[in-house]
């Protein structure tokens, strides 16, 4: 019998180590799956790679991506939108890396991992400092810069290539779950959930309903999902 | 300096750029002032609203209690309109870089006589680069919209941008506070100047060279 359903959040999490990589879902507060990131914090778990669109504001008490940040959880970030003071404070000072991916290519490049693709040409950045090179992505002596993406003229356009992310763990936020561990997402919710959770080699999903579904309205199918836990707090839809 | 206080409000320069679009267009809106065109009433025409996280179709701000789902790409809440559509961001992207925006409106830094846009990167400043550069090679039409000056009091329209660039040359119009600008056979045109703004304010302001040509 199948079942992915686990009845505790730290279950799951506790195969996540330091220095692991990590997608995680969600554009701005929307989607983030903030259980599975409040669990993953109750742990000893450092110098991680975290792979997620945006950084979380840095409020006092936030939950989510801003918590990893701020509790200095985070060695690399890989991400379109770090906005976040105390990440910014430790990139300045040379104490953590930056990977800054162009949104669009951040989402393609965890499809592309989760499809067993080697990479892709995309249009996206050509001619700019994320593709020719020369952001810095650490400051400090010595300082570390972008270098130079490869790329290819097809059919008279320049392409850049980039490759896939493949990270160990996804955690990810679903509207409803089975214990197959089909997922269905709401509205702008679902933004970055189903590509992390393609993308990672384990997935972990915090769903806010767990019960049937029908086969047509299932958005990403439980192949790609090894754990789902139910949200803790009463959810709101 | 104060001709920038004689020129067109964020409300009103909204209210412009929506004049422009046409009947039956995808628009992605950026972050910054045009996330104000989605609230503006666009009579006879129906547009479809894109937001680059994966909704299509949305509206203004809720009268009452937002959905916490439904956000624009600066993360306020919105409405869906009929005929919205949800989906993941790499269809999402799918839509831009394939085509399927009819037009992308942007904030910008600076914008090049030569069409290229700087909006990600202050050199120094906090990096964030979001959606734009995907959004910028893939729409049939790009437009910026912005103030004329950049808080400093410096034209944003320059002869070259010195800034971290976007895309190069993908710009094809121009609506700030002062003017309305535009690209043809690459070289750029002055086409409208702000109610009460003279052409000779805005060649004191720009530093972009341009010629002057008759409103299109």
């Amino acid at each position: 019998m199948i079942d992915k359903i686990r009845s505790h959040t730290a279950e799951p999490l506790a195969e996540v180590h330091s220095g692991a990589s990590i997608a995680i879902g969600g554009f701005g507060q929307v989607g983030v799956p903030v259980d599975l990131i409040d669990a993953l914090c109750e742990q000893d778990v450092r110098e991680l790679h975290i792979i997620a669109n945006n950084g979380g504001r840095g409020l006092p008490g936030e939950r989510g991506i801003g918590r990893l940040l701020k509790e200095n959880r985070v060695r690399r970030f890989s991400c379109s939108f770090p906005i976040n003071p105390t990440f910014f404070e430790r990139y300045f000072n040379g104490e953590v890396e930056i990977e800054l991916v162009p949104q669009g290519t951040l989402a393609e490049r965890l499809r592309a991992g989760g499809s067993g693709l080697g990479g892709f040409f995309t249009p996206t950045a050509a001619g700019t400092m994320l593709a020719d090179g020369g952001f810095v992505t650490r400051h400090g002596d010595p300082e570390e810069t972008l270098s130079t993406k490869e790329s290819r003229v097809i059919n008279g356009r320049t392409y850049v290539f980039e490759e896939p992310l493949r990270p160990d763990f996804a955690l990810v936020k679903a509207h409803r779950a089975d214990r197959y561990g089909n997922l269905r997402f709401r509205l702008g919710a679902r933004n970055f959930n189903p590509l992390a959770a393609m993308a990672a080699r384990t997935t972990i999903v915090q769903a806010d309903h767990i019960g049937p579904l029908e086969p047509d309205d299932i958005h990403l199918p439980g192949p790609f999902v090894d754990h789902v836990v139910a949200t803790a707090l009463e959810p709101a839809r | 300096m104060t001709t920038t206080q004689r020129g067109l409000s964020r409300a009103a320069l909204a209210r412009r750029v929506a004049d422009d679009l046409e009947d039956g267009w995808c628009v992605n809106v950026g972050i910054g002032a045009p996330l104000l065109l989605p609230a503006q009433p666009t009579p006879g025409k129906e547009i479809v609203y894109h937001c680059e996280h994966g909704l299509a179709g949305v509206g203004p701000a809720p009268t009452g209690d937002p959905d916490p789902d439904v956000t624009d790409a600066g993360k306020n809440p919105v409405t869906l309109l009929d005929g919205a559509a949800s989906f993941d961001s790499s269809l999402s992207f799918a839509i831009a870089r394939g085509g399927r925006l009819d037009l992308c409106v942007l904030g910008a830094l600076q914008v090049g006589e030569n069409g290229d846009l700087a909006n990600w990167l202050v050199p120094g400043g906090d990096p964030g680069v979001g959606g734009a550069m995907d959004l910028v090679v893939g729409a049939r039409r790009v437009w910026v919209m912005m103030n004329h000056l950049d808080k400093h009091g410096n034209p944003k329209l320059r002869k070259q941008c010195t800034f971290p660039l976007t895309g190069p040359g993908v710009v094809d119009r121009i609506y700030t506070d002062l003017a309305v600008f535009d690209f043809a056979d690459g070289d750029l045109i002055l086409r409208e100047c702000a109610p009460g703004i003279t052409p000779a304010d805005v060649a004191a302001l720009t530093e972009a060279g341009y010629t002057v040509g008759v409103p299109v």
